[in-house]
């Protein structure tokens, strides 16, 4: 129920957000607008965490201790980035304990591009140069979004992500400029990994559920469907340099518009995804179970530890 | 905190409170500087009364400088390793072509 003090908070909030201020934590906010937050920076959170396993998968298998190294550090990033995001999540007054609870019971989504296998090692590169470039358009136009601690963690998340595509990239270009054999799996990888990345900017602007809201709230800045063109735009040309076919026949330059056309989506392929039925997003959520259970003795311990020590100062003053 | 500067505090029943200001919604709060007060609640007026005086900030926070757990300067380089053998962390370690430099 809305009081009178709400609506005066109501009307303090609305005008933040038309002078382009942030909302900070201890600010009175619409609860659907907390709600729409936690919705987002979860599924944000989770995409990170959940996106070390298909990449995580190769560690073991990389071609060279420098692309082992390499990659670990990536994967190691994405796991602070998990950190960054659930914390500044929390500060709209959820637990970190209910928001595992909703990713591994399927009520919280993740990016749909991590329910994709890794089928060779040309996706390390593909994932890299595809999924974190798309993910950089994304998060650059978040860095303004209204609520603090999200665009503070989006900041310092681009900052760190900038060598993330750069070596994904790197291992296309080798590949790509390799054997006929590499050449290949480089193609078929972008091939596999283009359209999944093209849905990581969600449904068209006409029929996505979330976009009206949070644009009216500043907390999405640009649309769907632009950030998806503005990636397009981006990566073309760089498709052109790796000297790859383009992984979609559609794609040509439109002289008139400035920016490349390109064919539709399969939505009815990214709605299966989204719930449930990828290629692997059993598997995803049942690793993530299994690693949570599997680290519980590390809690334990954390505990018992803390305790200890709590008794041992007790002792000390009694 | 060496024992005599607590012992300095105890004598004179005031605390050190380190104060954080953000100068403008949306930005972090930044350490500003420290002062002596007999709780939290004066702290945090003292602050407003030292620190903010001409328009610094738009909230300000106050923490007990003995609630601060700190690394040592000294200890820094045993504490922190800026990891300098992997330059592989950052962008400028990856020489990609011209036209797609930007990147």
């Amino acid at each position: 129920m809305q009081t009178v003090d709400d609506a005066a908070a109501q009307i303090e909030f609305d005008r933040r957000i038309a002078d382009e201020q942030k909302i900070e934590p201890t600010d009175w906010m619409p609860d659907a607008y907390r709600k729409n937050l936690i919705r987002q920076m979860s599924q944000h959170a989770h995409s990170e965490v959940i996106g070390m396993q298909p990449e995580g998968n190769w560690i073991t298998r990389a071609p060279s201790l420098r692309r082992k190294a390499v990659l670990l550090s990536k994967v190691q990033d994405e796991a602070g980035h998990g950190l960054y995001l659930y914390s500044a999540t929390e500060s709209l007054g959820i637990t970190r304990s209910e928001l595992i609870e909703a990713l591994q019971t399927g009520v919280a989504k993740y990016a749909s591009i991590f329910n994709y296998p890794t089928l060779t090692w040309a996706d390390v590169g593909a994932i890299g140069w595809l999924v974190d470039g798309a993910a950089i358009v994304n998060q650059i136009s978040l860095q303004r979004t209204s609520y603090g601690p999200y665009s503070r963690a989006m900041i310092r998340i681009c900052k760190e992500e900038s060598f993330h595509q750069r070596q994904g990239y790197e291992i296309m270009y080798e590949l790509a400029h390799g054997s006929p054999e590499q050449k290949a799996m480089a193609q078929d990888a972008m091939n596999r990994n283009w359209w999944p990345a093209l849905m990581m900017f969600g449904p068209h602007d006409s029929d996505s559920a979330h976009s009206g809201k949070s644009m009216q709230w500043k907390i999405k800045r640009q649309s769907n469907d632009y950030l998806r063109q503005k990636f397009i735009d981006q990566t073309v040309p760089q498709i052109e340099v790796l000297g790859l076919e383009m992984p979609d026949p559609e794609i040509k330059w439109n002289e008139e518009l400035g920016q490349y056309d390109s064919g539709e989506i399969n939505w009815e392929e990214f709605y299966q995804v989204i719930n449930g039925s990828g290629p692997c997003n059993y598997q995803r959520l049942k690793h993530h179970k299994k690693a949570h259970q599997d680290g519980e003795w590390v809690r334990e311990a954390v505990r018992a530890y803390s305790e200890k020590q709590q008794a041992k100062k007790e002792q000390k003053s009694a | 905190m060496s024992e005599q500067q607590a012992a300095n505090i105890n004598q004179e029943h005031l605390a050190v409170y380190e104060v954080f200001v953000r100068s403008n919604r949306g930005l972090d709060h930044k350490h500003v500087g420290s002062l002596h007060a007999e709780s939290p609640e004066h702290a945090l007026m003292y602050a407003r009364d030292c620190y903010l005086r001409r328009s610094e900030g738009v909230s300000v926070w106050v923490v007990k400088s003995t609630d601060i757990t700190a690394s040592q300067e000294e200890d820094i380089a045993n504490f922190v390793d800026p990891m300098d053998d992997k330059p592989y962390r950052h962008a400028t370690h990856y020489v990609l072509p011209d036209n797609v430099n930007n990147m």
